[in-house]
């Protein structure tokens, strides 16, 4: 069965007052059902693209469909299937929380009989129930953003964008919120993220398009993607300390302090080799960690080297 | 489409709207009710006591119903100003904008959240002013109607100016510079034929000579302008400015990027 496409944007262009091109022609489809990851530099277009498909900037060219709606043709039904998390907070801080949510419902048509029952549900959900008479200038920042997200969900969308969610949110809320959006995607809305936290993007997303410079350079499965990296960097921690770098073969290593040291071993190769030669050399292993997050490795490999040619432009 | 969706979101707004003004009874409500006593004491006793009958009422009758169309317009207009400019300024207009609300229905919502405020001050000024004197309307029908199309028409000025404005200096301007002269010098405290003939022909330049003057006219029958010609203007200025706000939302002047 042919899966529709939660959304299309075809030869995307948009161009600022000041002559800056954010958007060179960006072409993406997303799946329904999807945890789509749109990753890149600041900078790069992510909020330009979020800004345009949620109508709050105006393209210079392109088209956008989402779940077979065009947004110029067919605004209403396009706007309906869409939530939208942005970055900054932009409610009305001198509003009480449930009233943000009830007011949300109320502009995509829910009546208010139905808009209070949906804002008990998410607020439940979403850990803000004993707040729902305080003025949301009063939540925490954490509070603010699962408030965020709790607003995004009041007129049941198909379609969840999130604009980097998590900023600024401790780990443990990070952690439920990852949670809870798991479960939301597994009841079928299509989700769509961009994130400064890559593990953040691991750890959920099924597909990634990674943006820079205006241009879309890398658009595939995050399996695909991870399965790209052709070597790690190990961390070792000793058990006792040494002076001198040893010599481990063919593994490259550094002895970043007397304690630890870091070796690249190439993707698929077997660790034994490796362990017998730390044997040989009489190095203790305490502890081992993966240095980098492997996306992160990607990232930076994908997107360094367009920065270093901006840069000596 | 549409039309019960853009209903509920059209009353989301409005009493979204009449909420925020309500919350803040003692900066939007009050002090219109203050000013205005005042003018009532200074120039309707103080000094109206002084001043021979108007058109066969005396100067207290005769600046009642200038008064209070004069808080009307403030009123609706700085209501409108001020809570749009604030959905700008600290971004939630984006709720509005990321939402399938139709461009007609945002300004509905908030012309009539302006409407809603400037008829209740009017209501409390009408009140006041019975403190001072005895008011007999002498068509509610046109009062009212008047009262409406004026507290509309200065409420689309009002989303206008919120629109362009790019800081809280801007939503200031215009009521100082422009809307305070033109209901000072719109026949609020005089009537045009105290004025010589030349400064009596500029003043039917002034819109708000024509409202001020619907608005006597329902409330005492007398004017210094005809009341179908005032309807007229104030409806035409309805249009046009409400077309005007249809196309600055359209091309998202002030709000978009």
């Amino acid at each position: 069965m042919k899966t529709m496409k939660a959304l299309k944007i075809k030869n995307l262009k948009k161009t600022y007052k000041n002559g800056f091109q954010a958007l060179k022609g960006i072409d993406l489809e997303i799946k329904e059902g999807d945890f789509f990851a749109l990753l890149g530099p600041n900078g790069a277009g992510k909020s330009t693209i979020i800004g345009v498909i949620c109508s709050l900037i105006n393209k210079s060219s392109g088209q956008i469909s989402i779940l077979g709606h065009d947004l110029n043709q067919a605004p209403h039904e396009a706007k309906q299937h869409l939530g939208v998390v942005p970055q900054e907070f932009n409610f009305n801080v001198f509003e009480p929380v449930e009233e943000i949510l009830v007011n949300q419902a109320g502009y995509y048509g829910v009546n208010r009989a139905e808009a209070f029952k949906r804002a008990e549900i998410h607020l439940k959900q979403l850990d803000l129930w004993d707040k729902r008479r305080d003025m949301a200038q009063s939540l925490s920042g954490g509070m603010k953003r699962r408030l965020m997200i709790a607003r995004a969900l009041m007129h049941n969308p198909k379609i969840l964008i999130l604009d980097e969610p998590t900023a600024g949110v401790d780990i443990e809320i990070r952690r439920s919120m990852w949670a809870f959006l798991q479960k939301i995607n597994e009841q079928g809305t299509t989700i769509i993220l961009t994130t400064h936290y890559l593990e953040e993007a691991e750890q959920l997303c099924k597909q990634i398009a990674i943006i820079n410079q205006g241009v879309i350079i890398k658009n595939c499965a995050m399996e695909e993607l991870l399965s790209e990296l052709d070597s790690e960097c190990l961390e070792l921690h000793l058990k006792t300390a040494i002076e001198n770098t040893p010599s481990l073969g063919h593994y490259p290593v550094r002895l970043k302090n007397q304690t630890t040291l870091e070796v690249e071993i190439k993707k698929g190769e077997s660790l034994n080799t490796l362990f017998e030669l730390l044997t040989l050399n009489n190095i203790n292993i305490e502890s081992i960690r993966n240095k980098s997050n492997r996306l992160e490795q990607l990232f930076l490999n994908l997107v360094t080297p367009s920065k270093k040619i901006q840069e000596s432009d | 489409m549409y039309l019960k969706e853009n209903l509920t979101a059209y009353k989301t707004i409005l009493i979204k709207e009449i909420l925020r003004f309500s919350r803040i009874w003692l900066q939007t409500i009050i002090p219109p009710a203050i000013t205005m006593g005042l003018y009532f004491i200074i120039f309707g006793q103080l000094i109206g006591s002084q001043i021979s009958d108007i058109n066969g009422h005396t100067y207290m009758d005769y600046i009642v119903p200038g008064l209070i169309i004069m808080s009307i317009i403030s009123s609706s207009y700085s209501n409108v100003v001020s809570s749009f400019y604030g959905t700008k300024f600290h971004h939630h207009i984006e709720e509005l904008l990321v939402s399938p609300i139709a461009n007609i229905t945002i300004i509905a919502g908030y012309v009539s959240g302006g409407v809603a405020r400037g008829l209740i001050v009017g209501l409390i000024v009408t009140i006041v002013s019975l403190f001072f004197t005895q008011i007999s309307i002498h068509s509610y029908a046109i009062t009212f109607f008047v009262a409406i199309l004026t507290a509309i028409l200065f409420s689309l000025a009002g989303l206008i100016n919120a629109i362009f404005a790019n800081s809280f200096d801007d939503i200031t301007i215009v009521p100082t510079f422009i809307l305070t002269p033109l209901t000072y010098l719109g026949g609020v405290f005089y009537s045009i034929e105290m004025l010589p003939e030349f400064w009596q022909n500029v003043s039917l330049i002034n819109p708000v000579l024509y409202m001020v003057n619907a608005f006597r006219m329902g409330m005492l029958g007398v004017s210094d302008a005809s009341l179908g010609v005032a309807i007229l203007i104030i409806i035409s200025f309805i249009i046009l400015l409400t077309s005007i706000c249809l196309g600055l939302l359209y091309k998202g002047v002030g709000i978009k990027k």
